[in-house]
């Protein structure tokens, strides 16, 4: 191997051991240069950023408030989309059989799906990057205990585990669930699935962190455990937990998605695009189309164009395949 | 190899225990067992007496060990929805899903193979391209919507295939199947496709990077320079070390399989268990939840079990360890 | 004289990166002969591992021979299409990788490796090549043979690897056996018994080898003639004896040890100033003029072509007198 497989010195051990700032502007450069090569990736950012602002500015654009019973006439329902024989100003995309405006409910459902999943990432990661610098730093018991426990959890499937909690949420609530406590049961039982795989990466990399000379140099001024952790050791993980969450974000809103398509999700007030896809599927025999395949095309758009980001991400940071 | 055996079941038991806690936890904290065997007007001396009588005045640890006990024996308790014991219910409901999980098993892995061996052989092709488009799109569209696709396509405008339910079934035993009648077979079709195309695409994902990785190693070069002929490098080595760490990873997945299959039972309404799941979750069914994690569970942790022994089987090293650390 | 087992002319590797063309071999030419042990000595990155690839038809996309000629016992090769160098891949010519660890699929024994490889070549029945692939475990001294061909690789020390490796570049008794380091990877203890085989091994069978190292003793114990690179080019090639005591090439001069300075005496240098350039940065001219103590000025301009000198030939603007008389 000495000196057949690559023809000029590769920087393979390079990022991790360097300093930090030289990292982040090495890091930067590299992934914009690579960012701009892939013209996928330029595309996929630019509709998730449009879905981000669908999403914002979802009162000025829609019509109606879809989340506003006053606003829905029934005399409205089923309307077919605009440009079809049957189509009525001003709804574009057609009305559900409770007369909503079908272009409306995804905008407003978008907004719920976001919230939703990135809430749900943030609460996955806070509660996997803390797991995962206790279990690293302090390892011994703590570690062995954390770690036995995100073993056990990893083969139980995040949808699985998101019913149950949801279940338990019902059950202990007697089934009465407002929008709002519906919405933190949602990012509860996102977050509980998913931490795992950020406490894992960040376990791993605070084990290789901790016995480097400057964590030891940290503890001998004796700065607390804590700062040494967040100050020291968690910057060196920014890379990977990046590339999770990016992923965990499409992951989150497929979940959120899946738990209201299954009737354990938000609610048919305030609907999500899961919701207005379970709704609209209970009209498709009867040729309905529109009301499951707008809110479906938005979902599988917004995953895609994430999921699309975060594959890039990935091969991005990954010092192996560059 | 008997040593690392015993290690494995004893670790199996103990993630059994752990979601007997959970499981127990649930059904005794989450849902009052008491409200669902009686009337709502039933008197505080009726309440009590059953109380006493389902033993639920005894100390905590007492309970647990009654339930861990009837669970060991499939005894769940009775369904607060259908007032029939659970365990009945979960047989009843079983043979519907594992058949659709092996069914999509067996796709997935088929395709998976297929596709990911020939992405990674001929990386720069055309196909190759468009299966790893393919890929993407898989693992991006949820289950659900896959589902309703299928339906709308093949169901509402073709009329081809039944949208719902599992056709006619036969009796064997306990165990009702399908799969001995042509209706059985088309019911089987698109719901044995919606559930295995994102464990395909997983599959696919990992075959192309593990060939890779393996297409990349010194014995690989090596076998090059003894002048091997392609086919048996990449058939032959390759492939086999590639297949190693898929054999883990497909296990593992059979576990989510059959959990994902809740979604692709209520798109289908297939009824099998993860039906009846969802049905209890949204009746709040506590029963039927705390029964089902422990049946999952089982299921998980015997495929685990059964997969690690399989790895030492298939592979040598491992063997040696094994062997050397026992 | 009949002609030479391996004969590379003006040999060129390229590799097309993102940074653009690098070429990594650029215009080597050698022979070796029947029986012949041949060094190829250099810096990390000097090519040595390259050439070996080039000749064995291992150069992978992104790179590729884009100049020269090689041929073995007179068939031309690098131009064969890829089936038909395949066949001549273990069965003319065996290679030997560094690491033995790794060279062996971990996952299949000792003995179908090497059965499979004898019956890629040759048209021996099951039976005999378990047969010949015992004799040639025997041969390159692992004991109990007939037992150990059911072991799998991690059942055998670093050095009884690399002896199955030996045996399996040996399967089909090629010509010529390429050797890439075939020592770094193992305790010194072992390294001197590989070579020690290697070397007999190629004197019983009559094979040319070529034995590529950084390791000057194992090129002094083992080589009849060495070539030194540097930067991709030979920079000088001979008789082992001679390059070793007489060395011609100021870099050769530097590797060997001793170099005189300007003052004529000698003085013990324990390093070449300097490091090797990188591919994408050689210097024009002599590639190794910025870290020569005697280069003057056409050494920067001019690329030396290799000058016969007695047994020895060498690539440096010191021995062309032309350019004594011109300056």
């Amino acid at each position: 191997m000495s000196d057949a497989a690559l023809p000029h010195p590769a920087p393979v051990d390079a990022p991790r051991a360097a300093a930090n700032g030289w990292l982040k502007r090495a890091l930067a450069s590299d992934l914009f240069y690579s960012f701009r090569r892939s013209k996928l990736t330029v595309v996929a950012a630019v509709i998730t950023l449009l879905f981000f602002l669908l999403a914002i500015f979802a009162p000025l654009l829609s019509p109606q408030n879809p989340f506003d019973p006053a606003q829905l006439q029934l005399l409205n329902s089923r309307i077919a989309p605009l440009w079809t024989a049957d189509g009525q100003s001003p709804f574009l995309l057609g009305t559900d059989e409770q007369g909503r405006d079908v272009l409306s409910a995804i905008l407003y459902g978008l907004r719920v799906s976001l919230v939703v999943g990135i809430l749900g990432v943030a609460f996955s990661g806070a509660l996997g990057i803390t797991l995962g610098l206790i279990a690293g730093y302090f390892g011994g018991r703590v570690d062995t205990v954390i770690m036995r426990i995100a073993d056990v959890q990893l083969t139980f499937p995040p949808i699985l585990i998101a019913l149950l909690v949801n279940g338990v949420a019902k059950s202990v609530s007697g089934n009465h669930l407002d929008w709002l406590s519906m919405l933190v049961v949602l990012v509860l039982a996102i977050g509980l699935s998913f931490w795992v795989q950020y406490a894992r990466t960040v376990r791993s990399s605070v084990m290789v962190e901790k016995n480097k000379d400057y964590v030891a140099a940290a503890q001998l001024i004796g700065l607390p455990a804590p700062v040494i952790m967040l100050r020291h050791v968690l910057p060196n993980t920014t890379g990977p937990v990046l590339v999770i969450a990016t992923i965990n974000l499409a992951l989150a809103i497929i979940t959120e998605a899946t738990l209201s398509f299954l009737g354990s999700g938000m609610p048919e007030t305030m609907p999500s695009l899961g919701t207005l896809i379970r709704i609209g599927n209970n009209y498709l025999f009867a040729g309905e189309w529109w009301i499951v395949a707008f809110p479906g095309i938005a979902l599988a758009g917004l995953i895609l164009a994430i999921n699309l980001l975060g594959d890039w991400l990935r091969d991005a940071l990954n010092p192996k395949l560059r | 190899m008997l040593a690392f055996t015993l290690r494995r079941a004893i670790q199996a038991i103990g993630v059994m225990i752990a979601v007997g806690i959970i499981s127990f936890a649930m059904f005794r904290f989450a849902g009052d067992p008491v409200n669902q065997l009686v009337a709502i007007d039933a008197s505080a001396a009726e309440r009590a007496s059953i109380r006493q009588s389902l033993g639920l005045d005894d100390p905590f640890i007492v309970q647990f060990g009654r339930y861990l006990f009837d669970a060991a024996q499939f005894k769940f308790g009775v369904s607060y929805q259908f007032r029939q014991p659970v365990s009945d219910l979960l047989k009843e409901r079983m043979p519907a899903t594992l058949e659709l999980a092996i069914c999509a098993t067996i796709l997935s892995l088929f395709f998976g193979i297929l596709m990911g061996v020939f992405s990674a052989l001929r990386r720069d092709s055309v196909m190759a391209k468009l299966f790893q488009m393919v890929s993407l799109i898989g693992i991006s569209l949820p289950t659900f919507l896959i589902g309703i696709l299928l339906i709308y396509l093949f169901s509402v405008t073709l009329g081809w295939l039944p949208s719902f339910g599992r056709g006619d079934t036969v009796r064997l035993g306990w165990w009702t199947s399908g799969l001995f009648t042509v209706s059985g077979w088309k019911a089987l079709i698109m719901p044995s496709i919606t559930l295995g195309l994102f464990q395909m695409t997983l599959i696919m994902r990992l075959v192309r990077a593990e060939m890779l990785e393996v297409l990349r190693t010194d014995y690989i070069r090596f076998a090059r320079a003894r002048g091997l002929t392609t086919r048996a490098i990449h058939f032959g080595h390759a492939l086999r070390n590639t297949l190693i760490p898929v054999i883990t990873v497909v296990g593992l997945q059979f576990g989510s399989v059959i959990a994902f299959s809740i979604i692709t039972e209520q798109v289908f309404q297939w009824p099998g268990m993860g039906l009846l799941f969802v049905q209890a979750v949204q009746n709040v069914d506590i029963p039927i939840m705390a029964a089902y994690l422990i049946m999952v569970s089982l299921i998980f942790v015997t495929i685990n079990l059964v997969v690690d022994i399989l790895y030492t089987v298939v592979d040598p090293r491992l063997r040696a360890t094994i062997s050397r650390a026992a | 004289m009949t002609a030479p087992v391996l004969s590379v002319r003006n040999l060129q590797v390229e590799f097309a990166t993102r940074r653009g063309l690098l070429r990594a071999i650029d215009g080597v030419s050698f022979d070796i002969a029947k029986g012949e042990v041949l060094g190829v000595v250099g810096e990390s990155g000097a090519g040595k591992s390259v050439t070996g690839l080039a000749v064995i038809g291992l150069i992978d996309p992104p790179g590729r021979i884009s100049g020269g000629e090689i041929h073995i016992s007179g068939l031309r090769i690098d131009n064969l299409p890829p089936e038909e160098m395949r066949k001549v891949r273990g069965k003319r010519i065996g290679m030997i990788f560094q690491d033995p660890l790794t060279s062996l699929n971990p996952l299949y024994r000792v003995g179908d490796q090497i059965i499979e490889t004898i019956r890629t070549h040759t048209n021996l029945t099951e039976q005999q090549a378990r047969k010949r692939a015992i004799d040639l475990l025997a041969e390159v001294g692992i004991s109990a043979p007939e037992k150990r061909i059911d072991g799998y690789p991690h059942e055998f020390s670093g050095g009884m690897r690399q002896r199955v490796v030996i045996a399996l570049a040996l399967c089909a008794e090629p010509e010529l056996i390429i050797a890439d380091e075939p020592t770094t990877a193992l305790d010194v203890s072992v390294q001197a018994q590989i070579i020690s085989l290697i070397k007999r091994l190629g004197r019983d069978h009559g094979t040319a080898v070529m034995l590529v190292t950084h390791d000057m003793g194992v090129i002094a114990e083992t080589c009849d003639r060495v070539a030194v690179m540097y930067a991709g080019r030979v920079a000088e090639i001979g008789p082992v004896q001679e390059v070793i005591k007489n060395p011609l090439h100021p870099y050769a001069k530097g590797l060997m040890g001793a170099i005189p300075t300007l003052a004529g005496e000698e003085k013990r240098l324990v390093q070449i100033p300097g490091s090797m350039p990188r591919l994408s940065a050689i210097p024009q001219g002599c590639s190794f003029n910025p870290r020569c103590s005697v280069a003057f000025d056409r050494c920067r301009i001019d690329r030396p072509e290799p000058l016969r000198q007695g047994t020895q030939a060498v690539a440096c603007h010191l021995y062309d007198h032309a350019t004594e008389t011109a300056a």
